[in-house]
């Protein structure tokens, strides 16, 4: 049955209101759970507030085991889905860079969208910045095409690479994110009773 | 005004599993619907093509990153994350609305540095972002959640890189947030 785009059971001329709608779901998540402040996202990194451990790590919980049962049940293709390729190099400095970018600018992309629609400057400072960045890489893109390309282990899950199966994946992922739901609880308490500078 | 009350004057999100729940729940359906999972930072790099197909056509069409968004037949705007975009800010504007946040531009700091401080830094945080994000392959969105929702190796990676970074250069940045 699903995906139902790739197999032809939703058609082309959906493709873009079905991305808006799930858009707007997105979007309205964000903004809800309290993403369209900065204060709030980078308080997981001071221990002020946990709130993007919290909602990611659940996320990545339903999202995964919901996919497990999808499959389980025969309504997803696992075959069918995208899985993101892995390089393994270039992804390590990515993903530093952008920590480094998280607590410089206090959001992510997605977040940034949604603190402009409530009159966040900060959040349109940000955009533009993603945009000057991007396009900064875009055009300097031959001095590092070779790093860039390097690494390629190709559309690899953590199945394929470690042997661990997806469903023992999962229980550890979501044994490690009740620890840690419980841990930082403790720790937010501690850390908030210290500090006067945080106001919302 | 004590710590009580600061805490006390905290605006109404819903609760943070509550959210994490829904948006599980988003990242399922949309690996459902459209086999792939959500994403933010693509949108940006289309925005930056279509520029540089203006502005510079002959230099964007040489270019072998930015080539591979050209198409004869469509603007390198009419792709799926453009339009998903679109909706993040609908859906935040929607949220805004509802419980009341969505107001004049402003920008929000912390009190130890000012306004100017504040925009110049999150301008330097897109930047390394937006090309963090490209030898990523994808964002926070994109690479971190949806890639380890759906169990891909290089999503694990980039979730790790960016929060293991994070939390080792918070120490240095912390005027900026507390």
């Amino acid at each position: 049955m699903g995906p139902l785009i790739p197999n032809g059971i939703i058609t082309g001329n959906w493709d873009f209101v079905v991305a808006i709608l799930l858009g707007i779901a997105f979007g309205f998540i964000l903004e809800a759970s309290g993403f369209s402040s900065s204060r709030n996202i980078t308080g997981v990194f001071y221990g002020y507030n946990f709130v993007v451990l919290r909602v990611f790590f659940t996320a990545v919980i339903v999202a995964m085991v919901g996919i497990l049962y999808f499959d389980y049940f025969g309504w997803l293709d696992l075959t069918k889905i995208f899985i993101l390729p892995t390089y393994l190099t270039p992804m390590i400095v990515g993903g530093v860079i952008m920590g480094v970018g998280f607590i410089l600018g206090g959001f992510c992309p997605g977040t940034s969208f949604a603190a402009i629609a409530i009159g966040k400057l900060d959040a349109l400072f940000f955009t533009i910045g993603l945009y000057l960045g991007i396009y900064l890489f875009s055009i300097s893109f031959p001095l590092f095409a070779n790093f860039y390309d390097s690494g390629n282990m190709g559309n690899v899950t953590f199945t394929d690479v470690t042997g661990i199966s997806a469903s023992w994946f999962a229980f550890a992922f979501t044994a490690i994110a009740l620890a840690a739901f419980w841990g930082t609880a403790v720790i937010e308490k501690r850390i908030r009773k210290n500090i006067t500078e945080y106001k919302f | 005004m004590n710590n009580q009350q600061s805490f006390s004057n905290e605006p109404k999100y819903i609760n943070p599993y509550l959210g994490g729940v829904l948006l599980g729940l988003l990242v399922l359906i949309t690996v459902f619907i459209t086999g792939r999972g959500l994403g933010a930072s693509g949108a940006i790099k289309s925005s930056v093509v279509t520029t540089a197909q203006i502005i510079t056509p002959g230099k964007a069409s040489a270019n072998n990153y930015m080539n591979k968004l050209i198409s004869d037949d469509h603007s390198p705007m009419y792709t799926w994350l453009v339009f998903e975009s679109l909706g993040i800010f609908l859906g935040g504007l929607l949220s805004g609305v509802i419980f009341g946040r969505v107001k004049k531009f402003r920008v929000e700091h912390s009190p130890k540095i000012t306004s100017k401080t504040r925009l110049i830094f999150a301008l330097i945080g897109g930047a390394l972002f937006g090309i963090g994000s490209q030898f990523g392959r994808g964002c926070t969105s994109g690479a971190a959640l949806s890639g380890t929702a759906t169990f891909a190796l290089g999503g694990v990676v980039v979730l790790f890189s960016i929060f293991g970074t994070g939390y080792a250069v918070a120490y240095f940045f912390r005027k900026l947030w507390i």
